[in-house]
This record gives C-alpha cells, structure tokens and sequence, in this order.
C-alpha cells in the first residue's frame, strides 16, 4: 500500500456512497434505547421503497447529544432526528424521499449545545461507519501516518507534538511532545506504546466513545506514536465493561493489517508496528499507568512507587510510552494539519479542545467537544441549558480525583491551571452538573465509598484512611459527628493526600477537601449540637481549609 | 564508584551512586520507621511510614525505593511527618485486631516497636473489628488474618527467596487478605515446602508457630542473611 493506492481505496469509497446517507447512532448508549432496532427498521424501509441506490443507511458512532437519543442523521441536510423509536424509521426514510413528514422531532443543528463545540478528536464520530476502514480512508484516515513515515523523521514527529502544545487528555495534563521525547531519547531496542483505555469515572464515557466512534483514528496515532519514539509494539487497555469498543477496535486491526497499515511493513516501509488489545478486568485503580502495566503483564493490577516512570522503566522493563484516549485521538489530526493549527485553539496554557462528558442535572446531557478556555458557564448553562428545575449548585470536574466547583465560580475558564487554582482538575473529563437540593456532603460521602472501594488496598493511607474517611461522613450525615470528626476528617484528607503511593489515594479526598471549602456549612450544620446549647442552634463556623 | 553526598537530618553522608536513601540514612545513623521493608526483599513502598521530605520538592518520597542523587537535603523527623506516621500507625491499628497483650508477637513485634517509636499511646480512629479468620490447617504454622498488616513480607519472601510463591494478595481495598496457594488452606497447598520463612519475615504476629503461646515469638538474628542461608545451615527455629 503507497499514498496512490490509499487514495484510490478513498476514491473508490467515496463513489460506492449512496448520494444521501441515514446515519443512525448505534453505539452503547444509543444501543440502550434500541437504536440497533431503529437502525434495522431504516434499512428495512429503505428497501420497501426501493431508493437503496440513492439512500444508505450508516451505523455510526456517537453523536454526542445522548440524552435525546436514539440519533438519526440524514445527509446532506440539517435532518437531525432525536428519540427515535423503531416505530419512526419508516416515516422518516418516507420524509428523505420526499413523501411525507417524520413522526419524531428534529434537534436544530444550531443549538448551542452544538453551536459552541469545536470537534477534533470527533470530528468523524457520528459520520463514519467504525466498523469500515474504508469509510476512515474516505476522511483522510491513514494519511497522517503516512505523512509521519515518508515524510518526517521520528524527531520531526516529535517536535511537531511539542510544539503543538497538547498535553495529556488522561487528567494529569503532562506536556505529550516531551514525554514522547523522554521515551525516544531512552536506549534501548525494544520500546512500547500503550493506549490507556481504561476510563472508569462515574459519569464520564469520552475514551469509550471515541474507542466506538472512530477506532481506527486511536491506531493511527499509536502507530505515529510508536514511529516517532521507535516502539514497534502497542497495547490498548481497554475495560472489559466495553465489550462494543473492543469489538470495534478488533475489527479495526484486522481491517487495518490487511492494508497492510499495521503489522510489519507498515506502508511497505520499514517500521514494523503490532498492536494488541488487553482486557482490564474493572479495576478503577488499574487506569493508573504503573497498574496498567502490572495488569498488562498479568501481575496484580497495583500500582508501583515513580520514579522510576515508565518513559525509563515501563513494560517489562522497557521504556514505555503510555496516552490516554484522547490523547491519540489528537495526533493524526496535528500531524496532518500541522502543530500551529492545533495550537490556535484554545488558550496560552492549554492548547487545542477537550472532551467531557456532560451529566448530572441538566436538560442536555452527552458528549461535547470544545475549545480549552471555554468558561464552566458557558458549558454548563448555554450548551448543557441549565439545571431543569432550578439553579446550578455546583459543577464537579474530574471524577473521584477532582472536586466541586460552586455556582459563583462558574465563569471559570476549562483549562489545566485555573481548574486546578480552584481545587478541582481536568481529569480525564467528566463534568457532572448538581442542582440546589444536592447535599454536597452526600456527594463527598458517594465518591469516597467509590475510592474506598476501588483502591487496590496495597498502601495504608488509602487502603484504611479511605474507610476511616467513609465512616467519618456517614457518622456525619447520620448527625452523629462533632466538631473533633470534623477536623479529624480534615486531618486524614490531607494525610491520605500527601502520603498515598498512586495517584488514586492522593486525590482521593479532594471532593471532601473542595466540598469543605466551599460549602462548609453544610457539613458544621449537620453536626451534634452541644447540650449546653438547650435545643438553640449555634452559629455555624468556619472551617478553614 | 560514583559516590553520592547529601545531607540526612543535617547530617554529611557519602553513599554509592544507586543507594536508597534508607541506605543512606542507615550510612548516617539516621533511623527511619518502616513496616513493609525487610532488606534484601524487593522493595514495594507501601506502608508509607519511610516518607522523607526532601528540599525543593512537594512530594514525601519514600526512602525504601527512592535513589539518592547529589546534593540532596533530606528531613526525616518533621513534625508533619511525624504527624503523619503517627496516624498511618493508627489507621493500621484500627483495621485490624492488633491486642498486643493476647498475641504471641507482644514484645517481639515490629508493629509494636514502631508504635511506640511513632509515640502512638491510643487510636483515634474507631476500631474496625473485621472477622477475617484463622487458618490452622498448616501441620506446623497458623496464619491470623486479624493480625495481619498486609505488608506482603511473607509474599515476597516465599517468592523471591524460597522460590514456592505459596502466598499472595487476594481481593482489594480493605477486603485484602492474604491467601495461600489459589486460595486454599494452607495446609492442602502443595508447594509449601515448610520452611518457615514467612513465620520469620511476619512483622507482627500474624504469622507463627503452632503452639506459641503469647510473648514466645521467637525473632531471628541478622533478618535477611538468616532467611536466606537457613537452609544450607540447617538452622530452623521448628
């Protein structure tokens, strides 16, 4: 395969393409609300009327506004139809034909939860069939990585990273370029590339509709990834919780070594590039990278003291690159629009867009895309339409790793510093919007019965103080705990923080710590009042944090 | 030899390029408190009880597992970490049954000494009490998982040392629990070769000798060397 062939294989795509195209979203969450049924009934009509030459009906990936669906898209055109059921196919292959109305509401392409969003990473979600590696060479797929091999030099490659400004879209927010320069600089001939896809914060789905969406845009960046820093093996870790990602990314690989674009010879060149996928068994503490390679080696998933990180000592000991997602989802499209485009977008400090998932108490709830810098409000008001009955009371960011962001800091830019100024982070971008009636202590006391649960128990401070923490908050929201818990649950936050082994236990108490800091009385108006008092309430006090 | 300088509690040492910095800080008579370190095992850093603050840097690092490098200034005793000792001491305390005065460790117990070394006189935290079991199905030795601190000593000795990897770590979080073979009792786990070497790396007494009765526990001489020539010098304590 040489950049004639794959263009004439995109060619040749775009003809096969009907002239008019029903995309129907059919992955998970979709899926849930029968759009697999939607989908089969669209294709059913299709034949009824007999218009299969002119109209094809497409499963693609996410679409992001979840909440309405199931999807159904009909292109060229603005038609997009939301909360599709099986029943509605027929009218609205009807209404693309010409004869008659659907029976099912549009969404305005227009609004805003559109309108604001700039999508890179899902630019093909929704338009392409993931399951055809065909329809990926059709938008320019596979080109990038053909640029990087014929092209660039590997130190070219990473250069372009770097100076694209892209950091990781895991959370931590590490700049990419000079983590991929840490591992090309290592010695060393056997290097690997893994894919981190073990995504399990409540509420965020962003990696698994990506890996669903556009798999194929993930392998192109490993293999760039693994060209640059001089890996010739990759590894997807993905949760076996998404069994439809992983199908996907199966077929992918097949579909992608018969071009001949993965395997050995990639592009008839000679960088020989193999991936595998390896299928976490639901550890949340196996996303940590440390973990990840313990699980992938098929040790213990616990994590190991850094330094020495896995850029020196990874994968059997080897210098190991290790992305997010998203991550690798970016670098196809730097490589082939260039690292000054990508860092046009978005702010000084952080370059290009981010995803996040979109949940909680909000009318429009899904995945969005949008420009770093974009402020809390914006997202959470304009695009996500506020709270449905009544007000935003706070936004909480990051997952069990970040924290809760209050209603009066809402015009807060999304970008890696000034979320971290106010005590939350990007993490890997989940956003969960809570109303007025949200206790806020409840929400702390959910997210550390989750981290209490998930840790790997290999450290004391997060194996135990989590638990003591828990127990701590129930006593509170049972109205049993005093002041003394109070500081005592002060104290151990700080303690699990500073002193847990991964990244897990440190973060831990940060929705307590952020919970505490900006809704204090929330947790003093629950505590025992003292006898002395005689049934009158005290003032409530400060807790300084 | 590269040589390395620092500085451990104001105190010059000189170490070898490589040494940790518990190493090093044994070089200069520093003691630091540790549970899950046994030299000569492999390292895992996990009870945190070794973290040092080292100038310039945010993070309290281990000394088990962090290398020392030129010029380093390190604290051992500040009142944060000693803070922080104290309640990591207290959390493993309140996790498990650890009542000296019934178990046969008392007086010869690591978890004891570093009590006391921490200066913790009590929990502040309430006690879990969890049931987690007794296995006496072994011929010679029994395993207490109340007592057990979950430091992976004796997994690590099994594996690295005698070579049977009879134990490891099942479960997560505070469900962790110490299993033998694939999760079977001790006693029907055939590649045990009954040497004892876990009894003696067991830094409380959650794993002893049948037949010990409280106060009995026999600690072994020069830790390591002993585990690892026991063999060739005949000289278990059965």
């Amino acid at each position: 395969m040489d950049l004639t062939e794959l263009r004439e294989v995109a060619q040749a795509e775009k003809e096969r393409q009907g002239s008019i195209r029903v995309h129907c979203c059919t992955s998970t969450g979709c899926r849930a609300a029968s759009s697999m049924e939607v989908f089969r009934n669209l294709e059913a009509a299709v034949e009824e009327h007999q218009c299969g030459d002119r109209i094809e009906v497409v499963s693609v990936g996410c679409m992001g506004f979840c909440g309405q669906g199931p999807l159904v898209q009909v292109e060229p055109g603005e038609q997009l139809y939301e909360e599709v059921e099986p029943d509605d196919a027929g009218s609205i292959i009807s209404a693309t034909v010409g004869k008659g109305t659907a029976s099912t509401t549009q969404l305005d392409p227009h609004h805003p939860f559109f309108a604001y969003q700039t999508r890179v990473v899902r630019q093909n979600s929704g338009n392409i069939d993931p399951e055809s590696i065909e329809e990926y060479i059709a938008v320019g797929g596979y080109e990038s990585l053909y640029k990087a091999l014929y092209e660039m030099t590997p130190e070219a490659v990473v250069a372009e990273i770097s100076n694209s400004g892209l950091r990781g879209r895991g959370g931590g927010g590490y700049p990419t370029g000079l983590k991929w320069a840490t591992v090309a600089k290592m010695p060393g001939d056997q290097k690997y590339v893994i894919c981190n896809g073990d995504e399990g914060d409540p509420g965020a789905f962003m990696d698994r509709s990506v890996l669903e969406s556009d798999p194929h845009l993930v392998l192109e960046g490993m293999a760039i990834a693994g060209y640059a820093v001089g890996a010739n093996h990759g590894y997807i870790y993905v949760r076996a919780e998404y069994p439809l990602a992983i199908k996907r990314l199966q077929k992918a690989i097949q579909q992608a070594k018969k071009y001949g674009l993965m395997g050995s010879q990639v592009f008839d060149s000679p960088f020989d590039f193999r991936v595998d996928i390896r299928i976490g068994a639901g550890a949340f503490v196996c996303g940590e990278e440390t973990a990840l390679i313990q699980s992938i080696e098929g040790g213990r998933g616990n994590p190991v003291p850094r330094p020495p990180y896995p850029a020196e000592k990874g994968l059997y000991n080897s210098p190991t690159l290790i992305n997010n997602v998203e991550t690798l989802a970016n670098i196809a499209h730097i490589i082939r629009e260039g690292a000054d485009w990508y860092a046009s977008i978005g702010t000084e400090d952080s370059k290009g867009t981010k995803v996040f998932a979109l949940t909680g108490n909000i009318r429009n709830n899904g995945l969005i895309e949008v420009p770093m810098g974009i402020t809390l409000r914006q997202i959470v008001e304009d695009m996500g339409g506020g709270v449905p009955d009544g007000e935003v009371k706070a936004v909480q960011t990051g997952g069990p790793s970040g924290g809760c962001i209050p209603k009066q800091l809402l015009d807060t830019p999304v970008d890696y510093k000034s979320l971290r100024e106010v005590g939350s982070m990007m993490g890997s971008g989940g956003m969960v919007v809570m109303d007025q009636d949200t206790s806020m202590v409840e929400i702390a006391h959910f997210y550390m019965e989750f981290c209490r649960g998930e840790t790997c128990g290999k450290c004391v401070p997060c194996r135990t103080g989590t638990v003591q923490l828990y127990g701590l908050l129930t006593k509170l929201l049972k109205g049993q705990a005093t002041e003394a818990d109070l500081e005592q649950m002060k104290a151990l936050s700080y303690m699990v923080k500073d002193t847990s082994l991964c990244g897990l236990g440190q973060t831990a108490p940060n929705p307590v710590l952020s919970t505490l800091r900006y809704f204090p009385e929330e947790y003093t108006s629950l505590l025992v009042k003292p006898a002395y008092l005689n049934g009158k309430t005290a003032e409530p006090k400060p807790v300084s944090v | 030899m590269a040589v390395r300088t620092l500085k451990i509690d104001d105190k010059d040492v000189a170490v070898e390029a490589g040494a940790t910095i518990m190493e090093a800080a044994q070089e200069a008579g520093v003691q630091i408190p540790r549970l899950c370190h046994l030299e000569g095992l492999s390292p895992v850093g996990a009870c945190r009880l070794c973290l040092v603050e080292i100038e310039g840097l945010n993070k309290l690092l281990p000394a088990c597992v962090t290398e020392v490098w030129e010029g380093m200034v390190i604290q051992t005793q500040t009142s944060k970490l000693q803070d922080y000792r104290r309640m990591a001491v207290e959390l493993i305390f309140a996790e498990g049954n650890h009542v000296c005065s019934i178990c046969v460790a008392n007086g010869n117990c690591e978890l004891q000494d570093v009590a006391i070394e921490v200066g913790m006189d009590h929990s502040r935290f309430p006690y879990r009490f969890p049931d987690r079991g007794v296995d006496l199905s072994h011929e010679r030795f029994g395993i207490d998982h109340n007592r057990c601190i979950l430091c992976t000593r004796c997994v690590r000795v099994c594996d690295e040392v005698e070579g049977a990897h009879v134990w490891d770590v099942g479960s997560r979080g505070a469900s962790c629990f110490i299993v033998s073979g694939l999760a079977q009792p001790w006693g029907e786990v055939d590649a045990c070769t009954s040497c004892g070497k876990c009894v003696d790396a067991c830094p409380t007494g959650a794993i002893f000798h049948k037949g010990e009765t409280t106060g009995e526990k026999q600690r072994d001489r020069d830790k390591f060397a002993f585990l690892s020539t026991a063999r060739e010098e005949q000289q278990w304590t059965r």
